[in-house]
């Protein structure tokens, strides 16, 4: 079936010695690809001579689906596409449907969305250290202790949303139910202990030699690079360019809270870099959290959308800055109740294009944690 | 965020033309890649957003005032049309968007490929390619990206049905089964 050229095994000399290139499929059920992708990697020894991404089998046209119903009905479909960070997915997927049918958010919701986009991003960050330590080789423990801290957040989106993934939790103009009483409060717990974790998540891991001499000066961005092909999020940062999209744009209510955006003051960026940016997002995250939790007062959640609307023709484009870079939704209404056209802008998919550029001349094993530090999510590539 | 202003573009590109309801620049034919060019000199480094857009052919009902003076409702035929859809931003500067719309037609559907001026079309103009068949001339790696090599359409044009089995290949199961019946495969 498969109409793939034969591999080119082109012979190389060296010192007398002929030898071939070998390549290597790595997955798609490899473990250090975090779900179902593919690298065909070509190797002379060790070293990386060409790579090529290989994707696609989680494919579901969720586009297409989209298409197919109302505005609202594909709300829970966007909890699938990046499925660590449902809310922040709502969030971007409602900022530009309410650009189209111009809604007013009240108060009390837009401080419960920057609240659940914030835990969203610990969680997101807490658990991709966990796996980039994992495919380092550190097995198991700094990722359950990542998954504990997870835990937390988890329940508190269950207590919430009622689900703990899969949370759905945001509607056009607000957001779909209050939260419980004394669920501020609880919030307020997991997040004032949330800094003792941190201290000691780094002060295992940051500083750990194993982990200094794997990441550092591998995989090298270049900032020039990172801008032209369109890397966002933590990765971009990493690579000397401070460009966050919460204070570009400055969406929802982030206007109203102070916090400082971290990046390498280099114009390349490292594995090490990556993974260091998140760590201090973590911190800056907490500082958003306490000042919204402070900050909240009681109101409306939501505002006067109808559930099943027209929107007058027109286009939009909504993007946020999601935990893994810029996520996107562009709708193109045409009168009906269902958009003419829906596309997501997904980071995981754009800061793949660099991933060969990073990969080449390194060795093998240096591609595992190159991808690991770029932070996929397969669900989000494949769409 | 500022917006930037499309009015330079059109004073630089005449052809181009300004889609006010989309809020787009419409490319001219064959000027996408030096108006590409000339926008990335002129501080647009980030190209975040590429896309395309299936339109059918449709009909448009239009109401407009004639020489009497009456308003009466006219019916109009667009024609059948793919644009590919970029939206660009400014890092250095934080501005944006700037929408650019490439149009094509439908049955030899065939766009410039801004993957040498921004690398971040590259994945997402095979996406384009893959789901809505247009060509990009000048694209470095133009292949499938999300559906298997062998498949055939494009399943996000408006018009795509899908087949009744999606991997059916012919087997020689009635070879056999014809020859098992002569008798000469012994089963």
């Amino acid at each position: 079936m498969s109409t793939a050229a034969a591999p080119n095994y082109e012979l190389i000399q060296q010192d007398g010695l002929e030898t071939n290139l070998l390549e290597v499929s790595m997955g798609p059920h490899h473990p250090s690809t975090h779900g179902v992708f593919r690298m065909d990697v070509k190797l002379d020894g060790e070293t990386v001579v060409d790579l090529r991404p290989v994707f696609g089998y989680l494919h579901r046209n969720h586009e297409k689906l989209a298409e197919n119903m109302s505005y609202l009905s594909s709300m829970p479909f966007t909890d699938r596409l990046d499925y660590f960070n449902s809310m922040t997915n709502n969030w971007a997927y409602a900022l530009a449907a309410e650009k189209l049918i111009e809604v007013e958010v009240p108060e009390r919701a837009e401080y419960l969305r920057v609240i659940m986009a914030e835990l969203t991003r610990l969680v997101n960050h807490v658990t991709l250290i966990g796996f980039f330590i994992n495919d380092l080789g550190a097995l198991g423990t700094p990722l359950l202790y990542a998954f504990r801290e997870r835990e937390k957040i988890l329940d508190l989106f269950e207590q919430a949303s009622g689900a703990r993934m899969m949370c759905n939790y945001f509607r056009f103009g607000g957001l779909r139910n209050d939260v419980p009483e004394g669920w501020l409060k609880r919030a307020g717990e997991v997040v004032d202990r949330f800094p003792y974790f941190l201290d000691e998540y780094e002060q295992l891991l940051c500083e750990n030699e194993i982990i200094l001499s794997r990441t550092q000066g591998v995989g090298n961005l270049p900032r020039e690079l990172a801008i032209s092909a369109g890397v966002t999020g933590p990765m971009l940062r990493a690579s000397g360019v401070a460009y966050d999209l919460r204070k570009v744009d400055q969406y929802g209510i982030y206007d109203r809270f102070k916090f400082r955006v971290p990046y390498t003051e280099g114009d390349t960026g490292d594995c090490y870099d990556r993974f260091m940016i998140r760590v201090l997002e973590m911190r800056e995250s907490i500082g958003i959290l306490k000042q919204a939790l402070a900050g909240i007062s009681e109101g409306e959640i939501m505002g006067n959308a109808p559930r099943v609307f027209k929107p007058k023709p027109a286009e939009s484009y909504g993007r946020i800055e999601g935990p893994k870079g810029e996520l996107g939704f562009y709708l193109i209404a045409d009168g009906t109740p269902k958009p003419y056209r829906y596309r997501v802008r997904p980071p995981s998919l754009i800061n793949l294009t660099v991933l060969r550029d990073m990969c080449l001349g390194g060795k093998i094993a240096d591609a595992v944690i190159i991808l690991g530090s770029i932070d996929i999510v397969l669900g989000e590539v494949d769409r | 965020m500022n917006e930037i202003s499309h009015e330079p573009v059109l004073q630089q590109f005449p052809d181009a033309e300004w889609d006010e309801a989309a809020g787009a620049v419409i490319v001219p034919l064959g000027q996408a890649r030096t108006m590409a060019e000339w926008l990335l000199g002129h501080g647009l480094d980030y190209c975040s957003n590429v896309t395309g857009v299936d339109y059918l052919e449709r009909e448009v009902k239009e109401k407009i005032t004639n020489d009497a003076g009456e308003v009466e409702t006219v019916t109009r035929t667009e024609p059948a049309r793919i644009d590919v859809v970029y939206h660009l931003y400014s890092m250095q500067n934080k501005t944006g968007p700037l929408v650019l719309k490439q149009r094509t037609s439908r049955d030899n559907a065939e766009a410039e490929s801004l993957t040498p001026v921004w690398r971040s079309c590259d994945l997402q103009e095979r996406e384009v390619f893959d789901l809505f068949g247009v060509n990009f001339k000048g694209h470095p790696d133009q292949r499938r990206i999300l559906m298997w090599d062998e498949f055939e359409g494009h399943p996000m044009r408006k018009d795509y049905t899908e087949p009744f089995d999606y991997e059916w290949e012919p087997t020689p199961h009635n070879e056999i089964l014809e020859k098992h019946q002569k008798g000469k495969v012994i089963v």
